[in-house]
């Protein structure tokens, strides 16, 4: 079958849209409420090609190919008609790109610019929203919204929570949550997928910066910083390295020229998660206790439980997320040794994520009176501060983590990809049952991209069933199936994220297409490379046991470690 | 009330199709839509809330707030509209200090736009539960809200 795109024949397949050819051809036509993988709704019109035999324009998401099939891309009509569509869509919108928070990275931006629209052309009453704060993760600004729709369609179908929707009509439209109140008071997870798609600033995470900056500049202060196993193949992309590539010791330069006095690893936290996490599990085998174990280190997902499967939060490992356990660990163990109150230690979290900035402020997660975590910032946020002090962070030599607290497995940095905490505890696990060392460490079974993986593993005796599904829409159909009665599962991670952490709601917006490939590609050759590859060798994990915390799960770590959940009540 | 809703729930098959039906159905019992309400639907049809919310506010007939004492309709159908309803709906929407579809704080007055009401040669029309008040002109809005105000205390 061929189709024939500005006066050349190209071949198409069966059942493919016009952009999908377009797009596979190389040729670039804008889209906006267009999301790659779901199904076209055809709402915004952006993409319209012109028919060559009829003139009529057709949208090219939505249009499925056929033999003969004549388009134009570039046409006098299809040019001015997307001009149209823009100049509408600006006549209602504020101008005040230099204030934004997406100024040079949004979507309406560069397509006003690519069509050349210099002028207003159409003077539209301006809407007048007040903007959404309520949010300990997310900020809505619904006078910026453009009404694609990505948004909602993101939270009902890849996340199954359906925090928004449209409500109204006509051009009193607005996404909002149920009754049009905060989004505090609404399902939403925080997970922050809806930012990722945002084309605009209507939704952005909340920043941490002014906080950071004073804490910084605080004497009294010492100002430590963790920071997530993904970050360190993820940050590199914004400072023109390839996507994946492993930037960890320039990262710790950075943050020391910035002025955190410490930089700690929350990769060696997730190493002690495995102790904990390992352990809950051989336990609850052994003692016949509830099963499948979930994991806990994702803050989405444990919420989305708390309010849609509030059954299942007794499956849920008691642990904390590694964040939690390094804030906890600093604010306790760390302060202690090195004779630091911890009223004056700010600990700061750098997470690919917009749900950690809830769980950090959640009332479970302090100790004292103190909050483990008391700043978290998200993927962009450390690229703007790293742009804000001016380090050239290309140039800067590459420097260690502090110590202790900074040692880690390759297991626990596999944490950032679907599939890395069950691959780090199958491996603890194995050695806690039987003793020795896999023979072969990579499981394979439950690594790669797709949103769901099982296995079953031999233990001695022992057939351990796993799941890893991430993606909160697959979850749900996992949980499903076990309230209908399936039973042959023992452990499940559950991320929120499509893909885990290297996909998070906190990192780059409008990341190259591969970067999700390479910056797991990028985890999985740190695990082939180095040679610390299981949670239970880590040095520092085991001197803070024979220091602190005697053993996994003991009082001291089920006080710090640990922590509880509990049924939300909102309008789901 | 809620054996009301678990009829209207049951009567009506449970599908997404039937959405807009059952929610007439409830607002023609109580009076509006409350949060009660829209919850036991969407956890009957297996519907998150905010797709509910989002379908009721599309269509004016749906009210989120229980209607005050003297319900307001107000005409916006044409014959009303060429004699300038649009002036007089602003003007109540000023003396109540409410929007269309809402209820004052006090639970006295609540405001709503209807279609034509039939009445052509009255326009412009409201009716004030269900008594009519014809031919309106701005001046005249003040008074009929001072005229049930009073009935009320």
């Amino acid at each position: 079958m061929k189709i024939e795109i500005n006066n050349k024949w190209v071949e198409t397949f069966e059942e493919e849209t016009i952009l999908e050819v377009l797009k596979r051809n190389n040729i670039h036509v804008p889209t906006l409420c267009h999301i790659k993988d779901m199904l076209p709704t055809g709402a915004c019109r952006i993409c319209v090609v012109e028919d060559a035999d009829s003139g009529k324009l057709i949208p090219s998401c939505s249009f499925p190919v056929y033999d003969g099939l004549k388009v134009k891309t570039h046409s006098q009509k299809v040019i001015s008609s997307r001009k149209t569509i823009v100049e509408l869509l600006l006549s209602n919108h504020p101008d005040d790109c230099l204030y934004c928070v997406r100024n040079g990275n949004c979507e309406l931006q560069s397509l006003s610019d690519n069509l050349q629209v210099r002028e207003r052309k159409i003077r539209g009453n301006k809407n007048h929203h007040k903007l959404d704060l309520s949010s300990s993760s997310i900020i809505r600004d619904p006078e910026k919204c453009i009404l694609c729709g990505r948004c909602v369609r993101i939270c009902e179908e890849v996340m199954e929570v359906s925090a928004i929707d449209f409500i109204n009509r006509g051009n009193k439209t607005v996404i909002g949550t149920t009754f049009n109140e905060g989004l505090n008071t609404s399902s939403c997870v925080n997970c922050g997928q809806c930012i990722m798609v945002c084309p605009t600033g209507a939704l952005s995470e909340k920043k941490h910066f002014p906080e950071i900056l004073s804490a910084i500049n605080n004497p009294k202060k010492q100002v430590v910083v963790q920071y997530a196993p993904a970050i360190s193949v993820s940050i590199a992309e914004d400072f023109d390295f390839k996507a994946g590539t492993d930037v960890n010791g320039k990262l710790n330069a950075a943050l020391r020229a910035i002025g955190f006095d410490k930089v700690f690893d929350t990769t060696f936290s997730a190493d002690l998660t495995i102790m904990e996490e390992g352990t809950e599990l051989i336990n609850r085998i052994k003692n016949g206790e509830k099963l499948p174990l979930i994991t806990s280190c994702c803050p989405a997902w444990v919420k989305y439980a708390e309010e849609f499967y509030p059954e299942f939060l007794t499956n849920i490992s008691s642990c904390k997320s590694p964040q939690q356990m390094l804030g906890a660990i600093l604010k306790s163990y760390y302060a202690q040794k090195n004779n630091i109150n911890p009223a004056n230690i700010y600990s700061v979290a750098i997470m690919p994520c917009t749900a950690k900035k809830f769980e950090g402020q959640r009332d479970e997660m302090t100790n004292n009176g103190y909050s483990d975590v008391d700043a978290v910032l998200t993927t962009r946020e450390l690229s703007e501060l790293i742009k804000t002090f001016g380090i050239d962070f290309k140039n800067i030599e590459p420097e260690l983590t502090d110590s202790p607290h900074g040692v880690r497995s390759t297991a626990g940095k596999l944490f950032g990809v679907s599939g890395g905490v069950m691959e780090a505890a199958i491996r603890t696990a194995y050695f806690k049952l039987t003793g020795s060392e896999l023979l072969n460490f990579k499981v394979k079974s439950v690594r790669g991209l797709k949103g769901r993986k099982e296995a079953k593993i031999k233990i001695d005796n022992l057939e351990l069933g796993v799941a890893v599904v991430s993606g909160l829409a697959n979850a749900k159909i996992l949980l499903e199936e076990i309230k209908n009665g399936r039973d042959d599962l023992h452990f499940i991670e559950i991320m929120a994220c499509p893909g885990g952490c290297i996909g998070g709601g906190g990192q780059k917006i409008n990341a190259d297409e591969n970067a999700l490939k390479e910056r797991m590609k990028a985890l999985y050759i740190i695990d082939e490379n180095e040679t610390l590859k299981v949670s239970h060798k880590n040095p520092e994990v085991i001197e803070l046991y024979k220091n602190f915390l005697e053993e996994p799960n003991s009082h001291i770590a089920h006080k710090l470690l640990h922590t509880t959940y509990k049924k939300r009540d909102v309008l789901l | 009330m809620l054996q009301n809703k678990a009829k209207i729930l049951d009567k009506n098959q449970i599908s997404r199709d039937n959405l807009i039906p059952i929610l007439q159905e409830i607002q023609e019992r109580e009076g509006f839509l409350s949060k009660k309400a829209i919850t036991e639907v969407g956890q009957k049809m297996n519907l998150p809330t905010s797709k509910i919310y989002g379908v009721a506010t599309f269509y004016n007939q749906f009210r989120f707030e229980p209607t005050g004492k003297y319900h307001i309709q107000l005409c916006r159908g044409t014959a009303c509209h060429v004699l300038g309803s649009a002036t007089i709906l602003d003007e109540f929407e000023k003396q109540l200090k409410i929007k269309a579809g809402q209820t004052t704080s006090d639970g006295i007055f609540s405001l709503e736009i209807v279609a034509c009401i039939g009445a052509c040669g009255l326009a412009p029309v409201i009716s004030v539960n269900g008594e009519f008040h014809a031919k309106l002109e701005i001046n005249s809005v003040k008074e009929i809200i001072n005229s049930y105000r009073n009935k009320s205390i």
